[in-house]
């Protein structure tokens, strides 16, 4: 493209400090939002649009281009400048922001119409909406360890308030406090996994950084750290339980940020940190992101799977995506560990391109679940029902996040597990015989969370849209406002697109690997747009846009044969005989995952109740009653014991408050006289 | 070579003429396939056999017919027909069934052909669970929690084939093994068996699911398709005939691939029609003999069941990656 070469320059740094700043605006116009609420629903989620899609533009120039930026901001301390740095990698994630921030921006005025007459206040809303943004755009144009933990923190902070948003209702609260004790010891981790990397040369540049040389131990203890940290983000098990309390309960467009982007702000941190400031990456950490991934992938699918609650079956299954792209960093780690950059390569690619496919359906799936909630206000599936034709949108973009996110052709989901498939596929190549034998077994794991994932998905799209209602509401549930259909179509849309082209998508990413490992996938699109071929075309070959045009064709010819000639007649439902077929005949969302919860019944505790009344004359039961609590068993098992041992602890100290005030003038006494006795 | 597929695509209409026609034979002749396997499980339980063309008369009878529909019906369960037949069309589409050497297999790999499976049954599934009655929520339940188990056993099957192969194309793959000539690889016969068991329960056929029954406890597949009639009823159990030919011709052609044509000459391809009918014979009567000498299993023994044929094509895998890559790399 001849347009491209004429700008051989960067971008000026306002065109790339820009979206930070219009999102940083838009959370102080929304301060006013307290007296005039027109302010937040029109100007600030403008502004939040207007960041979004600089945010966009900026980083699709870089990475189409190829010329990254690098500048000073003139903020920060006297001797330490902001460093700036917008490179493939950051632009790729900061694209992933920037989708997510324009289709919030227009979901959100209708949004927080619910919000408007209740006891929250919506400046609150805004303005830490804006900061989170702000901060998660900050993290990924950081070039120094010192911005990067400061937009860490306001990505973080801010995200505590927003959790916390209604703060009337314990669950949120307690939710909120366990998101920011976790955040703040992940922030440490991180913290000290750049400060390893600093204290050699004393510089907080990543590019003096890049350049520390780092014993091999010092290299896997930052390594640790780092996984700690960035791992807790993106809510790896075992140290993910702050995710599924979290959220859930913020309201659904920040939900759709939180899962869609600030995970991948956490990916982008382990990314960075493995593949580019440590170096060479070791192999063995590779083998523990493929077994930590694998085990993400498995365990969080099935506990989205039994889960009741919407937005926290969302939040489960958000965990899963999190460990298919660590399974894909894994994997890449491990081939360029063993000399194959070009397999790291095709497996680096897949983790970004399922990073940003789970950005797209899962913040699709977060609106949708936003629109269901405002339609409804129920968020447990047992009180849904028949939604399908009350919300005929909504159900329709559902449907394509429950496809996409279900791993099926021709949609985008496949498209990055077709690709980690490819990958693992390829281990014959590596010399190690246990490698030989790990991939394939994670492969395996895959290959069962896909397949679970469509299960559950099947579940919630069958038990909320399809069927019959099975509450009664009082009042009628109408399909939300235009704005809020606009930002699921556009997500939708995208799904699609992605899944249909990939072969465009990955010539763009490519610079990613080409940067990071040095080699990119010249063989993924020498065949042309229509046809997919990461490794050669006779290894594997995927044309999405003939896999769509073949199912279409078909669906024509035969209802073009059958639909003109043919009558249909509705009547209702045969009742087997029984008079009338009610709701509550239907299968429920709990029945549905039984078969499943009793295969795999030791991944969870579950306590199981049946309180049975029976009639003692006719010795027929007359009432029923079952309870089902299914607990997190990483929580008992990992958790628990540690809060026990601090309360103990707490215990033993609190033992000398005896609330006497001259026992705690004695303390000071002698604390003073033992000073005295220090200095002399 | 940089030119390959999209030379298949534009050079050899006669290719493309070929993989059409052969997607149509595959169509056409998956109703027969059920009728000889019925017919002979007939004979074998001495009892009075259909014709074997039964199952053309059922489907134009219920194709003649018109199709009845809840009042409560959405779209999704109008559309599930022609979504699965669609699929499952285009599934039959890429396996090669006489011909190895057609531009049609590299659309979709062998993952992708899984991912169809898939994507059909996510549909039925739906479709179960639209009306809200007990059975369609029931089957769509049955049939996702049996799928989650088998669907991984395939893909562990297959990967082991793409693994020998290094390639998950289809038609490679069979290229591949013909080349090779007789090998006893201990993968093969492992996978083999696995993926024989996990095409009996994705068929819905005896021991996991009886297709003949329509009794609430043992249903798992027509449980879910209850509520259908007419020519959408005739679509789902046209698509369900195509399936279980795609599984027996991939059993087929992928163990024992001797005789499908390599070539486009008219002499191969009559050797690859013989060979590909003889194969199915033999395969049908072998499901016939199994469908009558074992009883169906109680649904909660089922996962027993699949999860040993996920554990026959996860050693075939791993005795793969672990016996055979060696042997090969130490002959290198």
């Amino acid at each position: 493209m001849d347009w491209n070469l004429a700008l051989e320059t960067s971008l000026p740094i306002n065109v790339v400090i820009f979206p930070v700043f219009a999102a940083l605006l838009s959370s102080l116009v929304a301060l006013g939002a307290y007296r005039f609420s027109w302010l937040l629903r029109y100007l600030a989620f403008l502004l939040l649009g207007l960041s979004g899609i600089s945010a966009i533009a900026s980083g699709s120039w870089v990475l189409i281009n190829d010329i990254p930026f690098a500048g000073e901001l003139p903020l920060g301390l006297p001797w330490l400048k902001w460093h700036i740095r917008l490179e493939p990698l950051s632009s790729f994630f900061l694209i992933i922001v920037g989708l997510l921030t324009t289709a919030i921006s227009s979901y959100g005025p209708s949004y927080i119409r619910e919000f408007e007459s209740g006891p929250y206040s919506l400046s609150t809303l805004g303005f830490f909406t804006g900061l989170f943004v702000a901060g998660m755009l900050l993290v990924l144009l950081a070039d120094d360890a010192f911005l990067f933990m400061i937009a860490w923190e306001i990505m973080s902070l801010s995200s505590y308030f927003l959790v916390g948003y209604q703060h009337l209702q314990i669950t949120h609260r307690r939710a909120a406090f366990l998101y920011l004790l976790m955040a703040q010891l992940g922030a440490l981790a991180i913290l000290l996994a750049f400060s390893i990397l600093i204290s050699s040369n004393g510089d907080f540049t990543f590019a003096t950084m890049r350049q520390a040389e780092l014993s091999p131990l010092w290299a896997h203890i930052a390594f640790g750290l780092g996984l700690l940290g960035f791992g807790m983000k993106a809510g790896l098990i075992p140290i993910h339980v702050w995710l599924p309390e979290a959220h859930p309960v913020a309201p659904s467009p920040i939900s759709a940020l939180m899962s869609g982007v600030m995970l991948k702000v956490a990916i982008y941190g382990l990314i960075r940190l493995v593949f580019d400031l440590l170096g060479t990456p070791h192999w063995s950490w590779g083998i523990i992101l493929l077994i930590m991934g694998s085990i993400t992938a498995l365990m969080g699918i099935l506990y989205a799977l039994i889960q009741n609650n919407l937005k926290r079956l969302l939040a489960y299954s958000s965990i899963e995506n999190m460990g298919i792209i660590t399974i894909g960093l894994g994997l890449s780690i491990l081939f360029i560990a063993n000399g194959h950059s070009l397999l790291g390569a095709l497996a680096m690619i897949a983790a970004l391109y399922h990073a940003l496919n789970h950005a797209l359906f899962k913040g699709l799936l977060f609106l949708s679940a936003g629109s269901i909630l405002q339609a409804t206000h129920e968020q447990n599936l047992e009180n849904l029902g028949g939604l399908i034709r009350y919300l005929p949108y909504t159900a329709f973009f559902f449907l394509i996040g429950c496809l996409a996110i279900s791993g099926l052709p021709p949609l985008n989901g496949f498209v990055s597990e077709w690709l980690t498939f490819q990958a693992a596929l390829q281990t014959p190549s590596l010399t190690s015989g246990v490698l030989r034998a790990v991939i394939p077994l994670s492969a395996a794991l895959l290959a069962l969370t896909a397949a679970l994932s469509a299960t559950g998905f099947v579940k919630v799209y069958g038990v909320i849209f399809l069927g019959q209602p099975r509450h009664q509401f009082n009042h009628s549930i109408q399909e939300p406002a235009w704005g809020m259909i606009i930002a699921q179509a556009f997500l939708a849309l995208l799904c699609l697109l992605l899944g249909i082209f990939p072969t465009t998508i990955i010539d763009i990413i490519e610079v990613i690997p080409q940067h990071l490992v040095g080699y990119d996938l010249p063989s993924a699109s020498e065949q042309g747009w229509l046809w997919l071929t990461p490794i050669s075309a006779e290894v594997a070959s995927y044309s999405a846009p003939l896999v769509l045009l073949a199912i279409i064709s078909v669906w024509f010819v035969f209802f073009g044969l059958l639909y003109t000639t043919k009558k249909t007649r509705r009547t209702p439902p045969w009742e087997c005989g029984f008079g009338t077929v009610s709701p509550r005949m239907q299968y429920t969302a709990t029945a549905f995952a039984m078969p499943i919860q009793r295969i795999f019944k030791p991944a969870w505790r579950i306590e199981e109740l049946v309180k049975e009344q029976t009639d003692k004359k006719t010795l027929y039961p007359q009432t029923i009653r079952y309870e089902l609590h299914i607990a997190d068993r990483f929580w008992l098992i990992l958790y628990e014991p540690f809060i026990g041992l601090i309360a103990i602890i707490a215990r033993q100290i609190g033992r000398i408050q005896t609330g006497n005030i001259r026992t705690y003038l004695a303390y000071s006494f002698f604390t003073l006289l033992i000073l005295l006795w220090l200095i002399t | 070579m940089a030119d390959y597929l999209n030379g298949l695509l534009i050079n050899l209409p006669l290719g493309w003429l070929l993989a059409g026609l052969q997607t149509f034979l595959f169509i056409a002749i998956a109703p027969l396939l059920t009728g000889w396997i019925k017919r002979k499980k007939c004979r074998l339980q001495n009892r009075i056999a259909p014709p074997i063309w039964q199952p053309y008369r059922d489907l134009r009878k219920l194709f003649r017919k018109e199709s009845v529909i809840a009042t409560n019906a959405s779209w999704i369960f109008r559309t599930t027909p022609y979504i699965v037949f669609g699929t499952t069309v285009l599934a039959a589409g890429v396996v090669p069934l006489i011909a190895t050497d057609l531009p049609s297999a590299a659309i979709a790999d062998v993952i992708v052909l899984v991912g169809f499976f898939a994507l059909s049954r996510f549909f039925l599934a739906l479709a179960g669970m639209d009306i809200g009655t007990a059975f369609g929520g029931m089957g769509s339940s049955r049939e996702m929690t049996l799928a989650s188990l088998t669907e991984p056993a395939m893909l562990m099957a297959v990967f082991t084939l793409a693994m020998t192969a290094s390639t998950t194309n289809l038609s490679t793959t069979m290229e591949v093994i013909l080349s090779q000539g007789i090998v006893l690889r201990p993968s093969f016969i492992f996978v083999a068996l696995g993926l024989m068991m996990v095409a009996i329960a994705e068929t819905g056929r005896i021991p996991i699911d009886n297709p003949a029954t329509h009794l609430e406890l043992t249903m798992i597949h027509e449980a879910m398709i209850l509520e259908y009639s007419g020519r959408h009823l005739a679509m789902i159990e046209w698509a369900n005939q195509i399936k279980l030919m795609i599984y027996g011709v991939l059993i087929a052609n992928l163990f024992i691939p001797w005789g499908i044509a390599t070539e486009l000459t008219e002499a191969a391809l009559l050797i690859g029609s013989i060979a590909i009918i003889a194969k199915l014979a033999l395969l049908g009567i072998i499901l016939a003999a199994a469908e009558t000498v074992l009883a169906k299993l109680r649904l909660f023994r089922a996962p027993n069941y699949i999860s040993f044929a996920f554990l026959l094509c996860l050693l075939g895998l791993l005795s793969h990656v672990i016996l055979e890559v060696q042997q090969s790399t130490l002959k290198n």
